[in-house]
């Protein structure tokens, strides 16, 4: 923009206020994450196919978490639980998929030249900087990181002397979560400022990407969402901290009575499901509106039916906001209040159901592009499909009597969330690779990725059903302390197997990626043939975006194969002719 | 052992992959194809292994179904069980359905619809019939659901617990105990100042109630009499989890929750249709600290008589803690 300051290093890679680049930061940051979030499961994976043995990935523990015959500690198979849910919902699945992608397309899409707030952006991402520094720090304490579950629900998260972790790596991971929040929510709050604000001209509402539409949704979910959590959590440091009792009631611990008396721990796991519920959307959005965008662009169709898309995403986002209590059936709430969040629950089917059948009336006589970015989207279906339906049954409170808290809970929302976001944030990253660094990724590589990732990862997560109908718990260091479930240690080998190949084959992503950021064949300004403006900006990836005047708008994001046009796409610029009508 | 090689051998796999897709770069390079464009043959390969691997994947899923079926839960060992059971195949029915009707067609369309040259996609933004039919459709199914379900979450969450055999269960870490009430039927009150090494569960035994409560390590149940299950916690969050039963509920400290169920199966008939090694078990279901994975008490189901004789062989409240000073 301004061509009187240079930019020097510093100000370029480092304290950028360029979207683009702070996308490629929160991108980079959660990829790291996302790396070190799998490799804990990778070691849990082993200690559950293996119990009570040595393993070579040990070697990557702090060594006070391995005993004396090389086996890993139990609470610290539960703090490798916890970091691992922590990391990939919040580190990766949040700020590494919203982040990135949020920042990368809303300015690009809508016809900015930045966020509404540059600086307000950078801090976003140093206020996300500084919480994965703490967190990884928390994980080196001599006590080890927070070990209550990610959902820390108290007391155990309030009380050291009930695990390890609940000590100073719980006060740490309390600090990275207030600095993660006050991120994120700097974050929301310029995605939402920048999309209301400054669409270029012709952009209206009704003509915006769906990706867009998406993390605009996202993003007033987690303005008003994470807000809560932080109060949440803020009561819980008082009580952790300066003897508060919001939490704590009536408790004996190690033969010490404690003197805290008429709090309530079902108060906490209020508080956090009114965030954590919309905290599953504000994942899944994105991927969907990520998802949604690249199977139009690739079936070289339409999204079927756009305002039914719009209107299933903000039926999604308004439900999710009163549901929070079907975390919470067997806390002994009121069975009537049961009743209304089965209800509540069970309607999100409906929006959902929507979005599968548009996906699949999109693809309904397409002429499909296999792009990498375009299978890792029709795998997003696949998982949201696999994952969703049985969510009818965890959703229903009597069905949920006795698979709350197992492995089938683990296998829904891995399937549902976990692989549909991972999925998502993949194809956006093989899908804008192009426009980020103006290079091209690998096909092949990107079609092997594709396909043993897909494999390995039905392979992990979808045989966790069965563990869960067979009654095992979640979160067990091991399930050899009951003999009823003998039987399934085959079954967890499958998964761990399953697990370990699934984590090994990313390094082919890995190389791909980095490799081709240096090394890819230079690409073309829309090498996807797309409608939409990020591919009427120049390869070079300027400060500002566009080099002259913002493009105009002139039809809707979805003219794939419209009749009467050479091409099998009419970009968003391109005037509509006489007597021709936008959707 | 194993452990270490299978990964090795990936990544010398991936290694060799990696070359091999240089190689192909480079010779794209020499013969001047952009080797990142995605040609009428990689529309042909994928959309194959979409109905190839989308196809194994079907047969992996009902593989499991045959194959881990016997590994599965028995049939609820309880009256509200049955009712849950009912609404479980129903749900589970319906929901497999969809998901063989839904993930083939989603496969099939890939590979169907697959990408070439001289073919152009079908322009076709919106219908709204169809996008009526495909609401309303699934809102009439779940409307069913929805129904179905309250009305068995009504029918086993409200009970009449008037003539029902109460027993406290009590968490903390990392075990399980359970109170009788004795011969007055009902529980002495509690309060957790009182706890201490003999009084491990704080009973008040200024409450002429508490003299005769018993407190036991394993949980006796009496076929076909309903019982109601009172939870108090200790320390943490635990959750009391009966999977034979279909019983589960969070026990939490300072808050005292319960459920109520009659048992239909005693451990004997369980024994001769499980195996000799069966067991009722009672698991803890809520992270609750290291030895979570082990929190665990015995629940027997037995006749009236076997009852009676085990109850009586137990010491009441008065007799222990009278012995222990």
């Amino acid at each position: 923009m301004s061509d009187h300051h240079k930019e020097t290093f510093i100000t370029k890679y480092i304290f950028s206020l360029d979207h683009k680049m702070i996308a490629k930061q929160f991108l980079l940051t959660g990829m790291f994450m996302a790396l070190v979030g799998m490799l804990m499961s990778a070691i849990f994976r082993v200690q559950l196919a293996n119990p009570g043995e040595s393993s070579i990935l040990y070697n990557f523990l702090p060594s006070h978490w391995i005993n004396e015959v090389g086996a890993l500690n139990p609470d610290k198979y539960l703090a490798l639980v916890t970091m691992h849910g922590t990391i990939l919902v919040f580190w990766v699945l949040t700020a590494g998929l919203s982040g990135t992608f949020a920042n990368f397309l809303i300015p690009l899409q809508i016809g900015a030249r930045d966020m509404a707030s540059g600086f307000i952006n950078m801090l976003s991402y140093w206020f996300f900087f500084a919480a994965t520094v703490v967190l990884i720090w928390s994980i080196y304490v001599p006590s080890g990181p927070a070990s209550g579950g990610w959902t820390i629900y108290p007391p155990l998260s309030a009380l050291p002397q009930s695990i390890p972790g609940s000590g100073t790596g719980m006060t740490l991971w309390l600090v990275a979560i207030t600095l993660f929040i006050v991120g994120s929510l700097l974050g929301g709050l310029n995605y939402i400022v920048t999309i209301l604000n400054l669409r270029t001209k012709g952009m209206s509402m009704k003509r915006l990407p769906l990706t867009v539409w998406a993390l605009f949704f996202t993003a007033i979910l987690g303005v008003l969402s994470f807000p809560v959590l932080l109060s949440c959590g803020l009561l819980l440091i008082f009580d952790r901290s300066f003897g508060t009792s919001f939490y704590l009631s009536d408790i004996v611990i190690n033969g010490e009575v404690l003197h805290n008396i008429g709090g309530s721990p079902i108060l906490f796991e209020h508080l956090f499901w009114f965030l954590g519920h919309p905290e599953v959307y504000i994942i899944l959005l994105p991927a969907l509106g990520i998802t949604s965008e690249i199977i139009a662009t690739n079936s070289r169709k339409p999204i079927f039916g756009y305002k039914a898309m719009v209107g299933s995403l903000l039926a999604i986002a308004f439900l999710s906001f009163v549901v929070w209590g079907h975390h919470m059936f067997m806390t002994g709430m009121n069975p009537f209040l049961g009743s209304v969040f089965t209800f509540t629950t069970l309607l999100i089917a409906i929006p959902s159901a929507v979005k599968v059948f548009n996906f699949l009336a999109t693809l309904w006589k397409a002429n499909i592009r296999f792009t990498p970015a375009m299978l890792f989207a029709i795998a997003t279906v696949s998982t949201f499909i696999t994952g969703g339906l049985t969510g009818l049954i965890l959703g229903d409170s009597a069905l949920d009597i006795n698979v709350h808290d197992t492995y089938f809970v683990v296998g829904h929302f891995h399937i549902v969330m976990g692989l549909s976001a991972i999925y998502g944030m993949l194809a956006g990253v093989y899908h804008w690779f192009p426009k980020m660094y103006g290079r091209m990724m690998n096909k092949s590589l990107g079609y092997i990725h594709f396909w043993t990732t897909f494999i390995c990862a039905y392979g992990v997560f979808f045989p966790m059903h069965f563990l869960g109908l067979a009654g095992l718990p979640r979160r067990y260091y091991t399930n050899s302390s009951f003999p009823m479930f003998d039987g399934l240690s085959d079954i967890n080998s499958i998964i761990t197997f399953f697990a370990l190949s699934g984590a090994v084959v990313q390094v082919i992503f890995l190389f791909n990626f980095f490799y081709s950021i240096f090394k890819g064949p230079k690409t073309t300004k829309n090498p996807w043939k797309s409608t939409t403006l990020e591919w009427t900006t120049p390869v070079e990836r300027i400060h500002g975006n566009w080099p002259g005047e913002l493009p105009e708008v002139k039809r809707w994001a979805y003219d794939y194969s419209k009749p009467g046009y050479e091409d099998d796409f009419v970009p968003q610029t391109v005037e509509l002719k006489e007597g021709e009508k936008d959707v | 052992m194993a452990n270490v090689l299978i990964p090795l051998i990936i990544i010398l796999a991936i290694v060799a992959l990696v070359q091999i897709t240089r190689v192909s770069e480079l010779l794209g390079e020499l013969k001047k194809i952009d080797v990142n464009n995605v040609t009428e043959e990689d529309n042909n390969t994928q959309g194959f292994l979409f109905v190839v691997i989308g196809g194994a994947f079907l047969i992996f899923v009902v593989w499991q179904m045959l194959e881990w079926n016997h590994l599965l839960l028995p049939p609820a060992s309880s009256m509200h069980g049955e009712q849950i059971d009912a609404l479980m195949q129903f749900t589970m029915g319906l929901i497999l359905v969809a998901f063989f009707l839904l993930t083939p067609i989603l496969f099939y369309f890939a590979y169907k619809y697959r990408g070439r040259k001289d073919n152009r996609a079908y322009y076709y933004p919106h219908n709204n019939k169809l996008e009526l039919i495909w609401t309303v459709v699934p809102t009439i199914i779940l409307t069913g659901v929805i129904i179905y379900g309250l009305k068995t979450w009504d029918s086993v969450m409200n009970v009449d617990t008037s003539d029902a055999h109460e027993i406290e269960v009590y968490s903390k870490q990392f075990q399980w105990l359970a109170r009788e009430a004795g011969e007055d039927k009902v529980l002495g009150a509690s309060n957790f100042k009182l706890i201490d090494a003999t009084n491990n569960l704080g009973v008040d035994m200024e409450d002429p109630n508490s003299l005769d409560d018993k407190v036991v390590r394993e949980v006796h149940l009496v076929v076909d009499k309903p019982v109601l299950l009172k939870f108090r916690s200790q320390d943490v969050i635990h959750s009391a989890f009966l999977p034979h039963f279909r019983v589960q509920m969070n026990c939490v400290p300072g808050l005292s929750t319960q459920f109520a169920f009659t048992p239909t199966q005693t451990t004997k008939e369980m024994k001769i249709q499980e195996g000799e090694d069966f067991d009722y078990v009672l698991l803890c279901n809520k992270i609750c600290g290291a030895a979570h994975y082990n929190m665990q008490m015995k629940f027997v189901v037995e006749t009236q008589e076997e009852y009676d004789a085990w109850i009586a062989s137990q010491k009441t409240l008065d007799e222990k803690l009278l012995t222990q000073k």
